[in-house]
């Protein structure tokens, strides 16, 4: 401000005439260009030149004026660049000018060029400035604006006591702001001066002198300072562009902008010059002329316009027009160039420029003008124009055909930068949290309460001038009141005595002397702060004192306008108590005042001369010495004359440019003048002593004229009040939610509505609006719209404060009434001067709360929901968020910050802050100072490790949650520790424990045991990964969803959608598959359909008649005996009450079930009866995994019921029958359950395993070997069962593993090409398998044929018949199938050999993968490992047996396929010249290839060293199949000669170890006294069996036991001579393989035992384990006889075979005396 | 008695599944069963049923209502597993084929008392468009091989599935010696928020 007062000091010297208007307008003009403004003002001069002319004489316009006008202007700018040069040729007292003023003759040259950023520089300067003072002053001005302030603008102010600094940081960060604070002072400061200057002092006035400096009427400011800057923007771009070619449009806005100005700055420069020049008493009819309206004819005009504008005409130019003279038009295209498209332009606009151009050019060289030049090598003609074709010169077509989307990326360069990607922030969409709480959940209703109380207008349209001021008066009373109530002065002023003192206390105890550093830092620290203090009491003063003037002010011009309408039309009303103050006292009090303050600003002034002075004494030193130095340099140059500064700078910056500049001397401060600027300082913010304190106070009781006084614009206006009522619509989320009733407006301009809504909320609040509708009769429009804060969950209806909020409309209205509308400029004087815009605005009381519900409980959602629009509630609550400190946390920072900033404590507003200090500096917590890792995790921890571990339950827990073998299905794990027993772990200790030591018990030898063992582990190795393998899903596990049906597929079924509902002949359908995991004991059925037996052997005569037996009889197996006849007979005679051959039945038993059919009667009965057999899998665990490894089997027993008659007493014979029902056992068949599990349903005739020796049975032969039936019958002569096997419900069989990617060694192009095959193979006979890969131990893939390999059998196998072919010919019937006729029959040259390796390979136990590897995968073993492990399934045998046959040359395949009960299976397939043998490799039988009875059902490939073959006939069965491989019809090769065998190695070895077996050992078999010895102490036992030694009579001695245990109620008699008996015929049995060596024996044995009627035979397992000889023994039942006088006779004899494959034969028999 | 050192504690559910919301079907019909861990028995009452089928009302909520009962006893020695119901609600699509219309499950509350709990369901989604529509003309849309499988979160992430609507039940709870087994889940103080404000207190325990 001080420039602009020292320019217009300056100005005012200069040129005296002009300056007022100059200077006026230079001030208005504010910060912009003084060049620009000049002109401006020169303008203002003008027109009040003007008006001045206009007076004296009526003046039509004439256009010449505007040539003249711009003269003076040009001339006006000369003369202020005279002006400015010559101020700045002042020296010495301009230099400051200067700084603070721009270049004048940089700017007001309008054609210089000076860069942008130069100006921009000027520009940021000002800014700068500006901010500086803006910050003082602010202080000053914003409790006088803050009353009337919008509400966006109070939260700023209301800031402002707390701490200066963000203050300042505000006017900082918003300079417009400042710069519209430094307008609005400028403005004030030019009315002020431009009053002082007219300074006519009457006696109102005198008073008002200082009202009428401080009035602020902020809102007219503003509106002002508005206006202002909008020229000044317009101003802004018109300097940016300022270049040779004048925009037009620029210039015209600028006029206009210039022309509001003028006619805006009119009023109050006539006002002055009225004031200056003409007496107050003339009316404004002296000044102004009544004249009519200008008004120009339409036809003037157009003639007028006409001269002024160019119309081009639209047509066509002539050709030679456009070209220069006597130029022939040439055609480019014509001549064979290529000439681009041009633009379409229509051709009337062709034309129009054209002739535009021509028309242009000409006028140019008319007018003289050099034409218009595109550049300079241009020929300065219009013609340059058109092109030598005499069109107009045109580019081709800018447009592009293609999209004109430029490539994204360039090969060679980078992203074009516009085109870069720009990542932006994801905006969180509103309504992603929109909903509190989920739809329905009736516990989140949450409920707002809007109260809506009141309306009270601070302006309103329809006010009256009284109004206006009448809530001015009540707005600074209001102040006033808050004031006084926080009484800052009396405040300050004690604080400020407080620091005097103190400073004092100090400097008086010191004495003086002896201030230590820090005592006087200290000192001067207060003194800082006495000044501090003093300057803020002194603004507070005075702001005081200019309240209470402006109240005063106020009231008197409502009085005088009260007077001067001669109504009343509010009731207010100011009374002004004095409080009489004692004068003495007073000045008193104020004289020391004065004089502590004169005090302190002297020595604050010495001090600052004092620092100075040192700092020039510094300065000067080292420009002395400078100076010398320079002037040893240029001592020949010049002398040293004076020491002007002139001259200095000539001197000096020639040579060395760098030179300090001479420092000025401080001015010694005018101490003297310091008490009067005190003194003059304190009249004017104070009272004077003496002076009665004034006390406003402002009553609303004074009378309002009614409306019968009233003048008619006044009554108009009330009519107009009494017409309008006001609503308020409530907006939730932007939607209406309810409306206030509508409330007429009072005349106090007041609406009390008073209503509460309930919103009952599901979407979380994000505003709430409510909108303010007045209404006129039944037109209704919105006057603003008030945002209210939404409430934050702690506030309450009933405890919240009703707030108030103001409001504005920028609405435009205006009344012919004596209302003053709004945003309508209005005066209160007379003459209109002094005018006032005011907007209508209002107070809105209204409180928004959460509802409380019953009992206290509040509906608000809670805190934790992120608030975003809590800003503004949470500022004013917290003292510590109003300093913008974000972190709360950190009370040491916030504990440093106040003492740094010296929070004053007794200030009121720091309370809340200081408490919290105060609170955390008491119960600060000791944060240690090191930092832990999961430091509170020990209160986290459950219970201790230590405890963890030693707790049974936690254990068990945790051993079922890891899947542990045996507790992972465990139901119900105890709740308290004691329930559970140590037992519990027992066995998994055990286990743990054990694991490496080898368990003897079920196992003869060690070897087996290891075996087994090692089994063991790699089952539980695969089980552990199959279980990991469970947990990891595929969709079709858990989602049942339809194949994507193929097109034949789709037929059928839209075939099916016409097909009926109910099928006269309904199909069979597939059962549902029930999965495995949701059933539970007992939901599990088996199902067993026995339908029918053929050929069961028939009971042949007692052994008592051995004559009749020996020749007559056939005997069991005999395959030549043809005395069929006399068998019959004698049987009918033979057996007791006239009983069949036979009554058979049969058993079931399966999980120790055991249910059993009815009787039939013959040799070939019909049952047809269905057993129900319950299953329960092992623990309960009906999982798929679980179920598969269930390794139960079905034990399918036929017996014979024989009834005995027990006649203890001859006489009774008559009287009573007493029969005894003995069973017989005859055969058995075993199904193991995982064969029904994975097959679902077993259907079919299986042949029974019958023991080779059945004693007392024979086979009966009902039509003899003449018959035809025999002979079809006969290629597997044996004893048929019929049977379906079923679960009910059908289980979903495990699923195939789904691993396929196994490692492999195979090469990539061999994998296709078998993943092709196998997919082809597939596809056409889904049902036949087709291998060709499988994997073995390791876990690889392999391909099949390297399986096959041939291998020798063991030599002794091969030696056993070397010289009898015919003999081993008749035995070669195999272990079970005594009778053998076809092989002699056919003249079969089949070495016996053959047969015995077929044995010893069945001998080799059976253990199916899927119970072993739990279905994970098929896994193939090769021959030695097979050999090794002693176990393996089909397919194991099969590839052994097949290498073997293959090692005696014979030819021979694998077939892969399916039979029964197995299922999918591997058998092997020999060639035997011209016929086909297939063998069952797991129970060493053999079928020829038309064998009704061939459980082979289905051949899916054949596989032997070098191809694999794929059956493509039409037939699978075997009987109906050709096994020619070479036809390619019927098999497809896997190697072809497309795809030829790469020639793979075999993974076989190349020959097979076999261990000899201890010929002594297998003697010592026989040894009892070795078995008895062993089973005396396990120990013993133990190291027998480590020893090798085989021990059938432990095996015995087990069976014994059994047997006695199973027979509980009777005693068990041991038949010792039956069994050695039996003992010595086992090993024949053994050599003989399995058949009964001859008649003789068991004649011999009948002879012994010829009181005996005996049952029995023997059993031939291979042997694994004991347990499932047991199992065997169990399920013939031979304990089961009752017979008192029952003996039994057991023998077991195990034969030795190489690589400890052995054979097992228990011969069991009972024996019931018969006498 | 002999319950004062219980071994078990005992879960007393009864209730019923009051309606659903499924703006696009109607006709619907629901089932339900329980999933709950290996130490949970039931002791009574019925683990799983199937609801009879209910239309839509003719008024504006247009909800199906089933006020289908559950009532079922457990008891446990440990709350881990604790039960869950899973109801799966089926109804006839356009051909008159059953069709699932949604899977849901949710825990039986834990603490004493009435409780409602609104369960959004969800169904498996086709693999492709082709399936979607082929199972769309054949009635047979995807389905879980076992509705258990919601209860669980083993496997899910195979699976694609589509909301479907909300099944609204109703739960009381009486619980027996959890708190004599060291389980408290009544909340000591009245909670704070509105959730579980109208909850009575358990009986005495």
């Amino acid at each position: 401000m001080s420039t602009l007062a020292a320019l217009f000091k300056e100005l005012r010297v200069c040129s005296e005439s002009q300056c007022a208007v100059i200077v006026l307008h230079q001030e208005l003009s504010g910060r912009e260009d003084p060049g620009e403004t000049l002109r401006r003002s020169l303008k203002a001069k003008r027109m009040t030149r003007k008006k001045k002319l206009l007076e004296e004489m009526s003046v039509e316009a004439p256009p010449e004026e505007v040539l003249e006008e711009e003269e003076e202007v040009v001339t006006a700018v000369q003369e202020l660049q005279c002006v400015q040069e010559e101020t700045q040729a002042k020296g010495g007292r301009s230099v400051r000018l200067q700084r603070d003023l721009p270049p004048l003759p940089a700017v007001s040259r309008a054609d210089s060029s000076v860069p942008q950023s130069s100006v921009r520089q000027r520009v940021r300067d000002k800014l700068r400035e500006a901010r500086s003072k803006a910050a003082s002053l602010l202080q000053q001005e914003s409790l006088l604006e803050s009353a009337s302030r919008l509400q966006s603008l109070r939260d700023g102010e209301t800031r402002t006591r707390f701490d200066r600094e963000t203050d300042l940081e505000l006017a900082e960060g918003d300079p417009s702001f400042a710069t519209r604070v430094k307008f609005r002072d400028a403005a004030r400061r030019v009315t002020r001066d431009s009053r002082a200057e007219t300074g006519l002092p009457s006696a109102e006035e005198a008073y008002n002198f200082f009202t009428f400096n401080f009035d602020p009427e902020p809102q007219e400011d503003q509106h002002k300072g508005r206006l202002k800057r909008r020229p000044r923007r317009g101003e802004g771009e018109g300097e940016e562009e300022e270049e040779e070619r004048e925009d037009e449009e620029t210039e015209t806005a600028r006029e206009h902008a210039e022309g509001d100005q003028s006619r805006e700055e009119d009023a109050p420069l006539v006002r002055e010059e009225d004031e200056d020049l003409f007496i107050i008493d003339q009316s404004a009819r002296d000044f102004l002329e009544v004249t009519r309206a200008e008004c120009m004819e339409y036809s003037t005009r157009v003639q007028r316009e006409e001269e002024l504008l160019f119309t081009p005409s639209t047509r066509p130019v002539p050709a030679y027009s456009k070209l220069p003279e006597n130029v022939q038009p040439r055609y480019l295209e014509e001549e064979g160039l290529y000439v681009g498209e041009r633009p379409p332009v229509s051709l009337s606009n062709q034309n129009i420029l054209e002739n535009r151009i021509l028309m242009q050019d000409q006028s140019r060289s008319e007018a003289g003008i050099p034409p218009l030049a595109l550049g300079s090598r241009c020929p300065a003609t219009g013609k340059k124009w058109f092109g030598d074709d005499g069109r107009m010169v045109a580019q081709p077509d800018p447009i592009k055909e293609s999209s004109t989307r430029p490539p994204l990326f360039h090969l060679e360069e980078e992203l074009d930068p516009a085109l870069q990607t720009i990542h932006r922030k994801t905006l969180t969409s509103k309504h992603m949290n929109r909903y509190t709480v989920g739809i329905g959940d009736s516990q989140g209703d949450y409920q707002l309460d809007v109260d809506v109380s009141g309306l009270v207008f601070s302006h309103h349209p329809l006010f009256s001038r009284e109004h206006v001021l009448g809530v001015r008066l009540a707005q600074l009373c209001d102040q006033q009141l808050s004031r006084q109530h926080k009484d800052l002065n009396r405040l300050l002023s004690d604080k400020l005595n407080g620091l005097r003192n103190t400073v004092r206390n100090m400097l008086e105890l010191h004495n003086g002397d002896g201030l230590s550093h820090v005592t006087q830092q200290r000192i001067a620290e207060y003194k800082q702060e006495v000044r501090h203090t003093r300057r803020l009491r002194d603004a507070e003063q005075e702001k005081d004192r200019t309240l209470l003037k402006s109240i005063i002010k106020v009231w008197k011009e409502l009085k005088a306008l009260r007077e001067f309408q001669r109504f009343t039309n509010t009731p207010y009303k100011l009374y002004i108590r004095k409080v009489e103050v004692e004068q003495a006292s007073d000045e008193l009090e104020q004289e020391a005042e004065v004089q502590a303050e004169v005090a302190e600003l002297r020595a604050e002034y010495t001090e600052n001369y004092e620092t100075k002075m040192s700092g020039y004494r510094g300065q000067l030193e080292e420009w002395k010495s400078w100076r010398r130095k320079e002037k040893v340099l240029k001592k020949k140059q010049k002398r040293r004359k004076q020491l002007s500064r002139d001259e200095e700078d000539e001197g000096s910056e020639e040579e060395l440019g760098e030179e300090p500049v001479k420092p000025e001397a401080p001015e010694q401060p005018d101490l003297a003048g310091l008490e009067q600027q005190v003194r003059k300082k304190a009249a004017k913010i104070r009272r004077r002593p003496g002076e009665p304190v004034l006390l406003p106070e402002l009553t609303t009781a004074g009378p309002v004229t009614p409306n019968e006084q009233c003048p008619r614009g006044e009554l108009a206006r009330r009519e107009d009040v009494a017409k309008r009522s006001l609503y308020i619509k409530v907006l939730y989320n932007d939607k209406e939610v309810s409306r206030t009733d509508s409330r007429s407006l009072s005349t106090d301009f007041r609406v009390h509505f008073g209503q509460i809504f309930n919103l009952k909320i599901v979407n979380l609040p994000e505003s709430i609006k409510l909108q303010i509708y007045e209404s006129i009769g039944s037109s209704s429009s919105q006057l603003a719209e008030v945002c209210v804060p939404i409430p934050e969950s702690s506030v309450l209806t009933g405890t919240a404060p009703s707030e108030e909020l103001e409001f504005s409309s920028n609405q435009r209205v205006m009344f012919n009434h004596e209302g003053v509308g709004s945003d309508v400029p209005f005066s209160f004087a007379a003459d209109g001067s002094d005018r006032h815009t005011l907007l209508t605005s209002a107070k809105l009381s209204c409180c928004v709360s959460w509802a409380v519900g019953e009992g206290g409980v509040p509906l608000a959602p809670p805190t934790s929901q992120p608030a975003a629009g809590l800003h503004s509630g949470l500022r004013q609550r917290d003292a510590i968020a109003c300093i913008g400190a974000s972190g709360l946390n950190d009370m040491k920072k916030l504990r440093k910050w106040a003492a740094d900033s010296r929070l004053d404590p007794n200030d009121p507003n720091n309370a809340s802050i200081m408490q919290l200090l105060s609170m955390s500096g008491g119960g600060e917590v000791a944060v240690p100072d090191y930092f832990r890792l999961e430091q509170l995790q020990e209160e986290f921890n459950f219970p201790s490790d230590g405890e963890l571990d030693r707790s049974r339950r936690f254990r068990l827990l945790r051993l079922r949650s890891q899947e542990v073998a045996e507790f992972r299905n465990l139901k119900a794990i105890p709740a308290l520790e004691r329930e559970i027993s140590e037992k519990v772990f027992e066995d998994y200790e055990c286990r743990l424990k054990e694991g490496e030591r080898v368990d003897a018990k079920d196992h003869i030898d060690g070897h087996r045991a290891l075996v087994a063992k090692y089994l063991q582990k790699v089952r539980e190795s695969v089980v552990n990964r199959f279980l990991i393998a469970k947990h990891h899903f595929i969709l079709s596990d858990l989602v049942i969803e339809e194949e994507i049906p193929s097109i034949g597929i789709l037929g059928l079924n839209l075939f099916k959608l016409a097909e009926p509902k109910r099928p006269l002949k309904p199909q069979r359908k597939e059962r549902k598959k029930v999965t495995a995991q949701n059933l539970s004991d007992g939901d599990i059925r088996l199902l067993l359909n026995i339908i029918r037996g053929y050929d069961i052997p028939v009971r042949r005569p007692n052994a008592s008649k051995p004559v009749g037996a020996r020749k007559g009889s056939r005997s069991y197996g005999d395959p030549f005996t043809s005395a069929h006849s006399s068998q019959t007979a004698l049987q009918g005679s033979e057996w007791p009450l006239g009983q069949p051959v036979i009554r058979p039945f049969v058993e079931v038993s399966f999980q120790r079930t055991v249910l059993r059919t009815s009787t039939a009667e013959g040799p070939n009965p019909c049952w047809n009866e269905e057993l129900i057999l319950p299953f329960s899998a092992p623990s309960g665990d009906y999982s798929t995994s679980s179920l598969q490894a269930v390794r139960d089997e079905v034990f399918i027993n036929i017996f014979d019921e024989i009834l005995y008659e027990v006649v203890e007493d001859e006489r009774e014979r008559g009287a009573s029958v007493h029969t005894r029902i003995e069973r017989h056992w005859l055969g058995s068949i075993k199904i193991p359950f995982s064969t029904i599990y994975l097959q679902s349903r077993i259907d079919g005739t299986f042949k029974v395993a019958t023991p080779p020796v059945l004693l007392g049975y024979s086979k009966e032969r009902i039509l003899g070997s003449e018959g035809g039936y025999d002979a079809v019958r006969s290629p597997s002569e044996g004893t048929f069962l019929t049977l379906f096997v079923t679960i009910d419900p059908q289980l979903v069989p495990g699923d195939p593993i789904r691993e396929k990617k196994f490692d492999t060694q195979e090469t990539e192009r061999l994998l296709l090409a078998c993943e092709l095959y196998e997919k082809d193979a597939h596809r056409r006979f889904p049902d036949r398998r087709c291998v060709t890969t499988v994997v073995d131990m390791n876990g690889k893939t392999v391909f099949v044929t390297r399986f096959i390999r041939p291998l020798t059998p063991p030599q002794e196998l091969l030696d056993a018949f070397p010289n009898s072919p015919q003999e081993t010919m008749l035995d070669s019937a195999g272990d079970v199938d005594t009778s053998f006729p076809v092989s002699t029959n056919l003249h079969q040259p089949l070495t016996p050999s053959q047969e015995l390796v077929a044995r010893y390979v069945s001998f080799i136990p059976f253990l199916p993968d899927s119970v072993s590897f739990a279905s994970v995968c098929d896994l193939w073993s090769t021959c030695d490992q097979f050999l090794t492990l002693l176990a393996g399934d089909e397919e194991e045998h099969a590839v052994l047996l097949c290498n073997y046959f293959l090692a005696m040359g014979k030819k021979a395949w694998i077939i892969i396929g399916s039979a029964l009960p197995e299922g999918p299976t591997a058998y092997v397939l020999t060639q035997e010249h011209s016929r086909y043998l297939i063998w069952n490799p797991s129970t060493g039988q053999y079928y020829g290839q038309y064998d009704t009875f061939c459980p082979l059902q289905a051949v899916g490939c054949l596989i032997n060293t070098d191809n694999v073959w794929c059956n493509i006939q039409v037939y699978a069965a075997p009987m109906r199949m050709s096994f020619d491989v070479t036809k390619p019809k019927c098999w497809k090769p896997f190697f072809s000669r497309t795809f030829p065998d790469p020639g793979l190695s075999s993974v076989q070895p190349e020959y097979l170890v076999y261990r000899r077996t201890d010929q002594t050992a297998a003697a010592e078999l026989q040894d009892r006294r070795v078995s008895s010895v062993c089973l005396l102490s396990f120990a013993s036992v133990l190291q027998v069996k480590l020893e090798g030694i085989y021990s059938d009579g432990w095996i015995e001695k087990i069976l014994r036991e059994k047997i006695m245990d199973w027979r509980p109620r009777h005693p068990t008699r041991w038949n010792r001579y039956c069994t050695s008996t039996l003992r010595h015929f086992l090993p024949k049995m053994e050599l003989s393989g399995g058949r009964e060596v001859s008649e003789e024996h068991r004649v011999e044995l009948q002879s012994l035992l010829g009181d005996y009627r005996i049952s029995g035979f023997p059993l031939h397992l291979p042997f694994s384990e004991i347990r499932p000889i047991i199992e065997a023994v169990y399920s013939t039942g031979v304990h089961n006889v009752e017979a008192p006088s029952v003996e039994f006779a057991l023998a077991v004899y195990v034969h030795p075979y190489p690589s400890n494959v052995l054979s097992v034969w228990v011969y069991i028999a009972s024996l019931i005396r018969t006498r | 008695m002999t319950s004062y050192n219980p071994s078990v504690f005992l879960l007393m559910v009864n209730g019923q599944i009051e309606g659903a919301n499924f703006p696009e079907y109607d006709d619907l019909y629901c089932k339900y069963c329980f999933v709950y861990g290996h130490d949970w028995t039931p002791t009574s009452g019925l683990e799983e049923g199937i609801s009879q089928i209910t239309s839509k009302g003719r008024d504006s909520s247009r909800s199906l209502v089933w006020n289908f009962p559950l009532d079922i006893t457990f008891k446990s020695t440990n709350p881990f597993g604790w039960p869950q119901i899973v109801v799966s609600v089926y109804g006839p699509d356009s051909f008159g084929n059953d069709v699932v219309r949604g899977y849901g499950a949710v825990h039986v509350p834990f603490s004493p008392g009435t409780h409602t709990r609104t369960i959004p369901m969800f169904v498996p989604e086709s693999t492709s468009r082709l399936q979607k529509f082929t199972s769309w003309l054949m009635g047979r849309r995807p389905e879980y091989t076992d509705p258990k499988v919601v209860a669980q979160g083993e496997g899910r992430e195979v699976t694609r599935v589509r909301s479907q609507g909300f099944v609204t039940l109703q739960f009381n709870i009486v619980t027996k010696d959890m708190k004599k087994l060291g389980y408290d889940t009544t909340s000591t103080e009245q909670a704070p928020a509105m959730h579980l404000s109208r909850t009575e207190q358990p009986y005495g325990s």
